[in-house]
């Protein structure tokens, strides 16, 4: 895949197609790539790389990307283009000065799920089909390829991608996913179990903001927590419970526009799975008002901000509350 | 030097916690944080927590005093945490470091006395390193992680930890504990540090002598482009030291509290006239240049990083200190 992928973004800038290409720059180790934009075809030779660990969601760059002038050439995964469509929808990609190519993908790799493996002293790794080998400095190890995904890949949704200008490997389908169980375990706890759950899980926050900044649902120009007029500005919550708020209300601020792509889980230095809440909300929307996937097509009214008379009466919080 | 079976740590652990706080890292590996000592609490298994030690000397948010107003009548109230003796056990060479870092800023004048209380009252135990991650680099900034100081240093080997007291108040520790008895540590082998793959990074771009170079270095717009702004690097790293001091309105006057801060957010030095540094790549470049030029310009030569790893493992998109070393040390080289 690495070598279409160079091949295209090679051909779209000496073709005109674009100016600059998004893409990925090798690291010190094999896993820590990072995104970077590459205007010539040396840059890419040398420097471009396209693999399993390439797993962050570039779409929230295009916001500023396609606002430089110029054109901007982009590589998406399906669960990507969900974010790149309803970037769209909410205006804040500027569609023309970009070129999506969208990149058929079977899951990537999260470094932090090869440690949790048990894996110390990580160099190198090689896919072996259903085995993953591990080079590290304590001598080769195996695992489980699949227990090498990240969570959101482990669960994926859909291989469907969308609104792109060009795609490399197969278009794919929606996928039969687990998850909501996740969820639904939350859901058949008591309520105290709940937020003592949370109330433990949050507890780590350090408010570092990466899962704010990571976001393509959290595109504010100016973050009503970055705001000093606000009145809600805040660096150190006053309390334990003013920090698990900003989570929850980050949660709700992107309900319905949140397409469950996982980067807030994947950036958390605490590992708090934030992913969980937004699943929640959209477990809900989809029960409440139908099946909704935020992102998957530019036209269907988002159902938080639409009005059908059959809508739920807000009575339904109440009976929900009770009859759990 | 003094030693104790590993079956028995938990029997030291709660010796230690008789007469004062005692903090340890445990958790899960992936999860893993100095806690306070409860019974039963065990050593993670990872090698390092996820949020250093300096937590312990520097908390994220502390109340710094309060201010009573009735009419035209301000009082003053201490709210200050008084603090009282603990001691921090199994911090690594890396951490241990960043105190005497963190020590040359916060315990110059005018002296920081929240911070210098803390410090007081705390003794620090070590624990050397066996098995460093790949992220490690600690080597090439001059620590030895096989012999890490603190008050008291420790080594695991064989089953058995071995201390050994460094100062007074290591002393006072150990001669506190009867169930420790004398012994030697076994040599340990060290050759597992000559395969670190960070070993031989190059630091010589860097340190005072070199700012003006370095800070008009084109090569920061394409370093900081993808920064996403947030603050895990500063937040994890064991000697970022910014704090904002805020006033929070309370019904009656006003607490003051200090929280840290982070040199990567956009209201970061926000003054009346404006932002000095508007942009990321403003922002990013200060951090850095802070801790391989700024901190050894003013300290000797002796850089603001101690290799622990920490912000190459937790970056959201994998820039980091290293990879920033690596370019403008090419660069220079150039």
């Amino acid at each position: 895949m690495q070598e279409r992928v160079k091949a295209k973004a090679i051909e779209l800038l000496e073709n005109g197609a674009c100016d600059r290409v998004l893409g990925w720059k090798a690291g010190e180790f094999f896993y820590d790539v990072t995104p970077a934009v590459f205007t010539s075809r040396e840059e890419i030779e040398n420097e471009f790389v396209y693999g399993p660990f390439c797993g962050a969601n570039q779409s929230k760059y295009l916001i500023a990307e396609s606002r430089k002038g110029g054109r901007v050439g982009a590589f998406l995964k399906p669960c990507d283009t969900c974010s790149f469509q309803q970037l769209q929808k909410e205006h804040r990609i500027l569609r023309e000065n970009v070129y999506a190519v969208g990149v058929q993908c079977a899951g990537m790799c999260d470094i932090e799920a090869v440690k949790a493996a048990g894996m110390k002293g990580i160099l190198g790794a090689e896919d072996q089909g259903e085995a993953l080998l591990v080079r590290t400095m304590y001598g080769d190890r195996t695992m489980d390829r699949a227990a090498a995904l990240a969570e959101r890949c482990k669960v994926c949704k859909s291989r469907k991608l969308l609104g792109c200008d060009e795609i490399i490997g197969d278009q794919g389908e929606e996928l039969a996913s687990a998850r909501f169980d996740e969820v639904a375990r939350l859901e058949a706890m008591t309520p105290d179990e709940r937020f003592a759950f949370w109330r433990n899980e949050l507890s780590r926050c350090i408010r570092c903001n990466a899962c704010r900044n990571v976001c393509p649902a959290c595109s504010c120009e100016k973050c009503v927590f970055d705001n000093p007029d606000s009145g809600a500005e805040n660096k150190a919550a006053a309390n334990s419970f003013e920090e698990n708020l900003f989570h929850i209300i980050r949660a709700f601020h992107v309900a319905g526009r949140c397409t469950d792509c996982g980067e807030c889980s994947r950036v958390c230095p605490q590992h708090i799975p934030l992913h969980l809440l937004n699943r929640k909300f959209i477990k809900d929307i989809n029960e409440l008002y139908g099946d909704y996937q935020a992102g998957a097509d530019m036209e269907t009214r988002p159902p938080l901000v639409n009005f059908q008379t059959d809508d739920p009466e807000p009575s339904i919080v109440h009976e929900r509350g009770t009859n759990r | 030097m003094k030693k104790l079976p590993v079956s028995q740590l938990q029997a030291l652990f709660a010796a230690i916690a008789a007469d004062r706080k005692l903090y340890i890292p445990a958790g899960e590996a992936k999860t893993a944080a100095f806690t306070l000592w409860r019974e039963g609490l065990e050593l993670t298994a990872a090698l390092n927590t996820n949020r250093s030690g300096k937590d312990l000397f520097f908390p994220q948010v502390e109340n710094l005093v309060d201010f009573k107003v009735t009419g035209k009548q301000i009082e003053v109230i201490e709210s200050r945490d008084p603090a009282e003796p603990f001691v921090i056990f199994g911090v690594r060479a890396c951490d241990c470091r960043s105190f005497d870092i963190l020590d040359k800023v916060f315990l110059c004048d005018p002296v920081d006395s929240y911070y210098e209380t803390r410090r007081k009252h705390a003794t620090v135990v070590t624990l050397a390193c066996t098995e460093p991650e790949e992220t490690c680099f600690c080597t090439a900034l001059g620590i030895d992680p096989t012999d890490p100081a603190g008050d008291v240093s420790g080594w695991m080997a064989d089953g058995w930890l071995y201390l050994r007291a460094n100062t007074e108040k290591g002393e006072a520790l150990l001669a506190s504990l009867p169930m420790l008895k004398d012994g030697e540590k076994p040599e340990q082998d060290k050759s597992v540090f000559d395969r670190l793959p960070l070993k031989e990074l190059d630091w010589s771009a860097f340190g005072g002598e070199h700012m003006m170079e370095r800070f008009h270095s084109p090569e920061w717009a394409s370093l900081a482009e993808s920064c996403l702004g947030c603050g895990t690097c500063t937040f994890v790293c064991p000697t970022c030291q910014c704090y904002d001091v805020k006033d929070f309105k309370t019904s009656g006057g006003v607490k003051r509290f200090r929280c840290w801060d982070s040199c990567m957010y956009s209201d970061f030095t926000l003054m009346s006239a404006g932002q000095p540094r508007p942009t990321q790549l403003e922002r990013f470049r200060q951090r850095f240049m802070h801790k391989l030029v700024y901190y050894p310009s003013s300290h000797e030569g002796e850089f603001g990083c101690v290799g622990c790893g920490r912000c190459l493992q937790k970056c959201p998109i994998s820039m980091n200190i290293v990879k920033v070393a690596r370019t403008l040390g090419e660069e220079a080289k150039a």
